[in-house]
């Protein structure tokens, strides 16, 4: 089985919260809609996925809420909160400069 | 940020809940990736096996989830068996540390216990704060008796209180099936118990207007007497009983739970009624008062009001009333005051000694932290963070004081109970609160506080040294690191401040000691020892007539001289020793006069009390067997009246009346004497002035036997005698004035205090110094290397004694000189309980440091010892 590329630290809380604007989906949901965004290429783990997912629900950013599913069986469904939104506004913005800030240095180095 | 704890802690109490809902999610998650894989063209089978397989461990992931969410439950449950493994290897460390915390903290507790019973809760009563115990003042008592008639104008004119009432003492003979016993009682104005807040258990209390004079006879009996004289009858009320020959009708009956410490041992409680001969009089003072706060009213409001009306009876009455003020103070005062300073003292060195034991426990903790310096350093280099480290520390601290504060909440209870035993009984009744002094909340509370604070102590300690001294330096086994001077100067430093403390408190004991002996030792102006006495109550009923007393004290006289042993007899109307009380107001033919009221202790003796006192006899002659109602009066007095009303002229001769001269008052100073002790042996010794009983008779007196030899062995004769005289006699308080001397209040507290800060001082004094001999045996074992070397490079055995003396020495002196500031001036804030010493008396000081100096050096000179005989090849040669 090829090895596939791991989250880059730090980022499973935005992809959520990212995951979760779309609308409110339940923790398999969050894992399988990533899995199919990013073509296959990350895979979240359910090792990182639930603790994060409680991580997120103690600082508020996430509300569960039990619903049922469209097969009828009980799950609990993840909405992001507005505290949740604001949040992912801050994590994007300094994922955007660290990406681009690496960006430079990588290219930097191929011109050097 | 409180919204995230909350939500924490709102999961720690919903624990389950979080489990089963994590579970649930979890399972529905491998459901649902079970149908994929299925739906992928997977067997049943595998799919399960698949989706199980990519989930992982459920129950490591469980754990993940929670250590998020969760506090750290796990790893504290970690730290706790780590530290029970700790104390299990090095026992000796454990057991020793637990029972000086079980000790320090058992003490504290035990006298923490008697000072929440006695000055937390004294009083039974309905909102007791609002009590205030009302009398009269003067300007030699801060509080005086109140008078008859001065309380009824005081409950007319006041405002302050919503009621204002009045007790006094009244013994009562009881006729029983053989002879009259004496049994106290008390006489109380009509709202006495409602002003307390009491109901009667049967019956009735005494209704409005019921003191008063002419009112029928009635009485209140308290539970004991109810149950002990009356069978605990149910129809009790309305039953006629004979007290001192009268009869009276039972209206009611107190709660078991009643209870009033000044007339505690009282046991039948009737209204005023009838002036007695004294009330007659303005100036008879015979009375408290008791009076309830009205609401908003506060006390120096209510002191303010009757001082004024005290001085407008002043003015209205100056005869009997110029110069009498009022005194209002808490009722609980009255009670706990004389206590207080006992106990906030013993407080005190309680606290002192769990320092001192606290200091040292954290000593010893200090001196292992520093052998397992090693293990810290092996898991600090494993990858324990220096937070995870101080953990274990804190966990080994709060774990011993939590071990300590359990023993010492068991020894607390039983240090209780045995120090409660040792109260003895006649001290007990003006403290009934102490008699069920226990283990209650308030205990464990302050229990548990104390523990905490020594957890605080004992986790601080060794994490501080963990703070300063590298990790890594650990990990080499030989090295003379900066860790080792470190742990010196800390360490050292305790030992001083153990030092310090214990010398605070063997100078408080030893100053409480002096004061001790020299209480025992005051000069009581009269032979003290083979002198046997018993209170002598007269019925009433049969001895109306003077005439008909002063036949009996003849007699009484005569029948107890024939006894076998007795030397002589003496009566009086109270025994010295006792108290300044039963005043007169002089004033001398001769001597200017304003009005003023020139209080002396007056005493009604028979001719041959003071020589059977053997009273020293100044000037002129005692009384004699012819000073009687058919020779004019006289008087004999003490120095102290001498000099202070004649000072400079001779005073036989002179004339001595009432503040009126009213002519039956006047008699002639026949003699001087030396100043008997008649008040408690702290008390200034007052004018006094001795009068014939034969002149001034009264139904209560005392009788005074001089013995031969044991004066024990005659007071069952005395008694006989008594009795076969006249069988109505009330005798009652048999003892001896040696006996009556130790257990006065005044001897009692001062014993007291003497042996429990004896007591806590030796203690200290123990832990101080075994503290300082862990210190330098410590540095000598640390130091062996260097000895070694010293002695290969020529030093002398004496010189490496003289280095490790040095040391302690340094140490000890720094501790005594600290020690000594405090004391004297702790002993300045306790010497309301000193007696006849200063806070700074220089053979105590210097006795301390004698004592402490020398055992200081015991302690160090075993190490000193060790220090020299280190053999220098082998010092080198080890490690």
């Amino acid at each position: 089985m090829a090895k596939k590329p791991d989250l880059l630290p730090g980022t499973l809380d935005m992809l959520i919260l990212k995951t979760l604007t779309r609308g409110a989906l339940h923790g398999y949901g969050i894992a399988l809609s990533i899995k199919r965004l990013s073509d296959d290429v990350l895979t979240v783990e359910e090792g990182s996925l639930y603790p994060a997912l409680q991580r997120l629900l103690l600082q508020g950013w996430v509300k569960g809420e039990w619903k049922m599913t469209d097969t009828g069986r009980r799950a609990r469904f993840y909405t992001l909160t507005a505290a949740g939104r604001k949040q992912l506004g801050i994590e994007l913005s300094q994922f955007e400069q660290m990406i681009t800030a690496i960006g430079r240095v990588l290219r930097d180095a191929q011109e050097a | 940020m409180i919204g995230r704890f909350l939500r924490k802690l709102s999961l720690l109490f919903g624990r389950a809940r979080f489990e089963s809902e994590l579970d649930e999610e979890m399972a529905f998650h491998r459901a649902e990736a079970e149908e994929a894989f299925a739906a992928d063209g997977m067997t049943r089978e595998a799919a399960r096996y698949a989706a199980t397989r990519q989930f992982g461990n459920a129950a490591r992931l469980r754990d993940e989830s929670h250590a998020v969410v969760g506090f750290r439950v796990e790893t504290v449950v970690q730290d706790l068996r780590f530290a029970f493994r700790q104390f299990r290897r090095s026992p000796g460390f454990a057991i020793t540390a637990i029972v000086i915390l079980a000790l320090g903290i058992g003490v504290s507790v035990a006298i923490f216990g008697f000072v929440d019973a006695a000055l937390l809760e004294p009083l039974p009563y309905a909102a007791p704060n609002r009590l205030m115990s009302v009398d009269e003042a003067s300007a030699m008592f801060p509080r005086s008796n109140l008078s008859r008639d001065d309380f009824d104008d005081w409950r007319r004119m006041n405002h302050s209180f919503t009621s204002l009432d009045a007790y006094g003492g009244m013994g009562f003979l009881l006729r029983t099936a053989s002879r009259s016993e004496p049994v106290p009682g008390a006489r109380v104005s009509d709202g006495f118990f409602s002003t307390l807040g009491v109901h009667m258990m049967l019956g009735r209390g005494f209704l409005p207007g019921e003191d008063q004079p002419g009112k029928s006879k009635i009485v209140i009996l308290t539970y004991g007497t109810w149950l002990k004289r009356f069978g605990g009858r149910r129809d009790i009320v309305g039953q006629p009983v004979t007290l001192s020959g009268a009869d009276y009708t039972v209206v009611g009956v107190l709660p078991r739970e009643f209870e009033f410490a000044p007339r505690r041992d009282s046991e039948f409680w009737v209204p005023l009624l009838e002036k007695n001969g004294c009330e007659q009089r303005r100036s008879c003072h015979n009375l408290y008062g008791v009076g309830r706060l009205r609401n908003g009213v506060t006390m120096d409001a209510a002191r303010a009001e009757m001082k004024a009306i005290a001085a407008l009876l002043a003015k209205q009455y100056p005869g009997s009333n110029q110069g009498q003020g009022a005194s209002v103070i808490p009722l609980a005062e009255i009670i706990v005051g004389p206590v207080r300073p006992i106990l906030l003292t013993l407080l005190c060195g309680a606290g002192l000694l769990l320092l001192i034991a606290c200091v040292n426990v954290a000593s010893l903790i200090l001196v292992r932290s520093e052998s397992r310096r090693r293990e810290i350093a092996v898991r600090g280099a494993l990858g324990a963070t220096r937070a995870r480290l101080a953990r274990q520390f804190v966990t080994e601290g709060l774990l011993l004081a939590l071990l300590g504060c359990a023993g010492g909440v068991l020894t607390g209870d039983w240090l209780m109970q045995m120090l409660a035993r040792l109260i003895p009984k006649n001290m007990l009744i003006h403290l009934p609160f102490l008699s069920d002094v226990g283990l209650n909340t308030h205990v464990l509370i302050f229990a548990g506080v104390v523990a905490l604070l020594a957890a605080l102590l004992l986790a601080a300690t060794p994490t501080l040294r963990l703070t300063f001294a590298g990790i890594r330096d650990g990990l080499g086994e030989g090295d003379r690191g900066a860790a080792g001077t470190l742990w010196r100067r800390l360490g050292a430093n305790l030992v001083v401040i153990e030092l310090a403390v214990a010398v605070v408190l063997l100078v408080g004991a030893g100053l409480l000691g002096k004061s001790f002996y020299r209480l025992l030792h005051v000069d009581d102006g009269f032979d003290t020892t083979h002198l046997a006495t018993v209170q002598v109550m007269l019925p009433d009923s049969s001895y109306t007539k003077d005439g008909q007393k002063v036949a009996l004290y003849r007699e009484i006289n005569r029948r107890l001289s024939e006894i076998p042993g007795v030397q002589s007899v003496g009566i009086t109307t109270d025994l010295p020793v006792q108290c300044n009380c039963d005043t007169d107001w002089i004033r001398i033919v001769g001597k200017p006069f304003h009005g003023e009221h020139n209080e002396v202790n007056e005493r009604d003796v028979s001719p041959s009390y003071l020589s059977t006192l053997k009273a020293g006899l100044v000037r002129g002659r005692l009384l004699s067997d012819s000073d009687d109602a058919n020779h004019p009066r006289v008087t004999v007095i003490n120095e102290a009246l001498a000099q202070k009303y004649f000072s400079g002229e001779d005073p036989i001769g002179k004339m001595i009346g009432d503040g009126g001269f009213t002519p039956n008052s006047m008699r002639q100073v026949v003699g001087v004497i030396r100043n008997v002790r008649e008040g408690a042996l702290d008390d200034q010794v007052w004018p006094a002035e001795y009068f014939s009983i034969y002149h001034d008779s009264d139904t209560y007196f005392a009788v005074a036997v001089r013995a031969a030899r044991d004066e024990k062995a005659i007071l069952p004769g005395i008694v006989t005698t008594l009795h076969s005289i006249d069988a109505n006699l009330g005798v009652y308080g048999e003892s001896t004035m040696t006996e009556q001397i130790e257990s006065s209040q005044t001897s009692l507290i001062h014993r007291f205090s003497t042996w429990l800060v004896g007591g806590f001082a030796a203690m200290a004094l123990i832990l101080g110094v075994v503290g300082l001999y862990g210190v330098i045996a410590y540095s000598v074992s640390r130091r062996t290397r260097e000895i070694g070397v010293r002695m290969a490079l020529g030093a002398q055995r004496s010189a490496v004694y003289g280095m490790v003396l040095r040391q302690a020495g340094r140490l000890t002196g720094v501790g005594l000189g600290i020690g000594l500031v405090s004391a004297v001036g702790a002993s300045l804030l306790m010497r309301k309980l000193l007696f006849g010493v200063a806070a700074w008396d220089a053979p105590t000081l210097a006795g301390v440091a004698l004592v402490l100096g020398a055992a200081s050096m015991v302690a160090s000179f075993l190490p000193a010892q060790k220090a020299a005989s280190i053999s220098p090849t082998e010092a080198l040669r080890a490690e």
